[in-house]
């Protein structure tokens, strides 16, 4: 039915069956739209959030996928900055799920806002100081990067590629793709930074508060640095679920190899950054406020030390150890296992620096505060997820996302035959 | 009126509670509620979604009869000055929402202006800032008796104690319809001060030396504001808010509980 906009020399499921999946994802992102519009119609009244937890789910969604995010402008500064020509196979899908992420991630801002029709006074009356403005300008214009770097690969689709303008336009846009990569990385820099700043500046709660250089606190860079690392593992995730999915392989294992390699380096070396950035907090920062280490990890029902092994240890060190080492590569099981834990551990840090921070008390005479999110908070997080994969589903359908899956699907043929 | 302003010395507002004195009656609460049109629910029991611009929290020094004592403590905004006006909610509002007024030490909020992303919240350790998550709801024939001097709020912004700026404002007007520049102490006083039966607060101008907050206190103002009197202390000095709340209390325990020391720490005493 919808033959005439597949690629060419690559194979689909039926539209029938495409259709089907598209309703049911389709279902759950409803859902999702529904408890949207509660939020936006009846007010935050909805949530279960309060005076204590004044940030909650919804700022860690948005960190998390922002984080996540980070693979395109990482990889977009590999491919097109650095010159590493191999990840050309895998470009267009980092793009993609960043786009995805970024749109989620001001959806989810958009509801989060108690006023969403004063959304644009973040812009009007700009304040420099807080971490929030640089935040909200850059993800803005690096929504926008993202959008022209996934325009191309719109136009690329075979019956919009016949139209002598946008066939012409698609190729200039790729030839100054160099430029929007740079800018990517650059506004990438910043806002992924400032996201990382924004708890750090609050000298009023110990257990965020981080010293820093300048106007910027090591979280800064600490969260830079972690969404250069785990972005590209979420991309090598996704791309794995993808070919999970659709029973074929769609991007060459040496492709593959090759960012995890270099996402194993930065996470490890992130990993030690990390390490010291708590240890000197532990023990220097914090206590300076009057704050035993223990006192964040004790007396209460959810967060003790095991959170902060889990995130170190266990989505730190161990996935670094893999992914650095060969062997550890070629093992499917541990890459996989490797990427896994790393996004895990970006998720798990951001809701350490949102929602623990939250619940620690600082007033001698209050006690912890815990928070269990409302169901019109859950549907609105997963919605992201569900539109998310739609917009998957049809690119990957009508768009050529993977150059390579047609020699894949070619050699996989001929080995079969042979 | 700002060219004047910047002739005229400036004030810095700010409040002393004795808490040997307060009875933890909660007639500040009801003053400051009624005074700045603070909304309310039909049930109020949660009160972690309710606002209370000044909230009274009770504390015990967790000994058993005889020993037990216990003391409440009135919790207004802080307004905090922090370092030169960097107070923990001013720097991070994105839309300057939120303001610190130099010529009287008040951290202001702008109704109009706040968008709801709730960052001051999470930046404010005395949980002093509320979020309005309801529309406000007056019983029937209740918004007569509003007062027309405070504007109320919206669902979806935050709003917190403005230690009565609005009367600070009539003041003035009141002082240059006589032609004077300057306040007397008994011209601007908050609600809650006047309302407490026990007199526990007391407020004025922190950078005047006659004023009796300025007595009880003797703030060393090159030093943050820092209590010079040992019976005398803010919440969370440590972390270097510098608020302009200070409380007095003659037992040991009382301040301690003011701020957090690791284990076995000496309170330092700041005289």
């Amino acid at each position: 039915m919808d033959s005439a906009l597949i690629p060419e020399g690559v194979k689909r499921c039926s539209f029938g069956k495409f259709i089907l999946w598209i309703i049911i994802v389709g279902a759950v992102l409803l859902w999702g739209v529904v408890a949207m519009l509660l939020c936006w119609f009846k007010g935050l009244n909805q949530t279960n959030m309060n005076d204590a937890y004044g940030f909650a789910m919804w700022i860690w969604a948005d960190l998390a996928v922002i984080a996540l995010g980070g693979g395109a402008f990482f990889t977009g500064l590999l491919r097109y900055v650095i010159g590493k020509d191999e990840l050309k196979n895998i470009i267009n899908y980092a793009v993609l799920i960043g786009f995805i992420c970024y749109s989620s991630a001001l959806l989810i801002l958009a509801i989060d806002i108690g006023q969403p029709l004063r959304g644009w006074f973040i812009f009007w009356h700009a304040n420099v100081h807080s971490m929030l403005t640089e935040v909200a300008f850059c993800l803005s214009c690096y929504f926008a990067v993202l959008t022209i770097e996934y325009i191309p690969l719109i136009l690329e689709n075979r019956q919009i590629d016949k139209v002598p303008f946008f066939h012409n336009l698609s190729h200039n846009m790729h030839g100054i793709m160099v430029i929007f990569a740079a800018t990517g990385a650059f506004l990438s820099f910043f806002h992924q930074g400032s996201l990382g700043g924004t708890p750090a500046v609050l000298y009023g709660r110990p257990f965020a508060f981080r010293e820093g250089v300048l106007i910027w606190p090591w979280t800064f860079f600490l969260f830079t640095w972690s969404a250069a690392a785990c972005g590209p593992c979420f991309t090598i995730l996704v791309t794995w679920i993808t070919e999970k999915i659709t029973r074929k392989k769609l991007v060459r294992q040496n492709v593959i190899m090759l960012l995890a390699k270099i996402a194993g380096w930065m996470l490890a070396t992130y990993t030690v950054a990390k390490i010291i950035d708590t240890w000197y907090w532990a023990t220097v920062t914090a206590p300076a406020s009057g704050f035993n280490f223990m006192d964040f990890y004790s007396n209460n029902p959810l967060y003790g030390p095991w959170i902060l092994v889990l995130e170190i240890v266990v989505c730190g060190v161990i996935p670094s150890l893999i992914l650095i080492t060969k062997t550890g590569r070629k093992s499917s099981f541990l890459l996989i296992s490797a990427v896994l834990l790393a996004v895990l551990g970006a998720c798990v840090n951001r809701w350490v620096m949102v929602l623990q921070v939250m619940a620690v008390p600082v007033l001698t005479f209050e006690s912890w505060f815990m928070y269990f999110p409302s169901w019109q908070e859950i549907a609105t997080t997963i919605l992201p997820v569900a539109y998310g994969i739609i917009l998957i589903m049809i690119s990957y359908r009508y768009l050529p996302i993977f150059p390579q899956e047609q020699e894949l699907e070619e050699e996989k043929n001929a080995s079969i035959f042979v | 009126m700002k060219e004047e302003h910047k002739h005229g010395k400036a004030s810095k507002f700010g409040m002393v509670i004795d808490l040997d004195k307060c009875t933890g009656c909660g007639s500040c609460m009801v003053a400051c509620m009624s005074e700045n049109n603070v909304p309310f629910k039909k049930d109020e029991t949660n009160k972690l979604d309710s606002i209370t611009w000044l909230r009274i929290y009770k504390l015990t020094n967790g000994k058993k009869f005889p020993e037990t004592d216990i003391c409440y403590i009135p919790r207004p905004c802080m307004q905090c000055e922090g370092d030169h006006g960097h107070s923990p909610c001013v720097s991070v509002c994105p839309a300057t929402a939120t303001d610190y007024n130099h010529e009287t030490g008040i951290v202001s909020q702008i109704y109009t202006r706040c968008f709801g992303c709730r960052y001051c919240m999470a930046a404010c350790p005395y949980h002093a800032r509320y979020f309005n998550w309801w529309d406000p709801v007056w019983p029937d024939g209740m918004e007569k008796y509003l007062s027309p001097n405070v504007s109320p709020r919206m669902r979806g912004v935050v709003e917190k104690c403005s230690f009565c700026f609005h009367r600070y404002q009539l003041a003035k007007n009141k002082a240059y319809a006589q032609g004077r520049r300057e306040l007397k102490e008994d011209e601007y006083q908050t609600a809650c001060t006047q309302a407490c039966p026990a007199g526990a607060i007391t407020f004025g101008d922190l950078n005047n030396s006659h004023h009796a907050v300025y007595k009880l206190v003797k703030p060393d103002n090159k030093h943050g504001g820092r209590p010079r009197n040992p019976n005398a202390f803010r919440l969370l000095e440590r972390l270097g808010t510098n608020p302009k709340v200070y409380y007095l209390s003659s037992r040991e325990w009382v301040r301690r509980a003011g701020d957090n020391y690791i284990k076995d720490e000496v309170k330092k005493e700041h005289h």
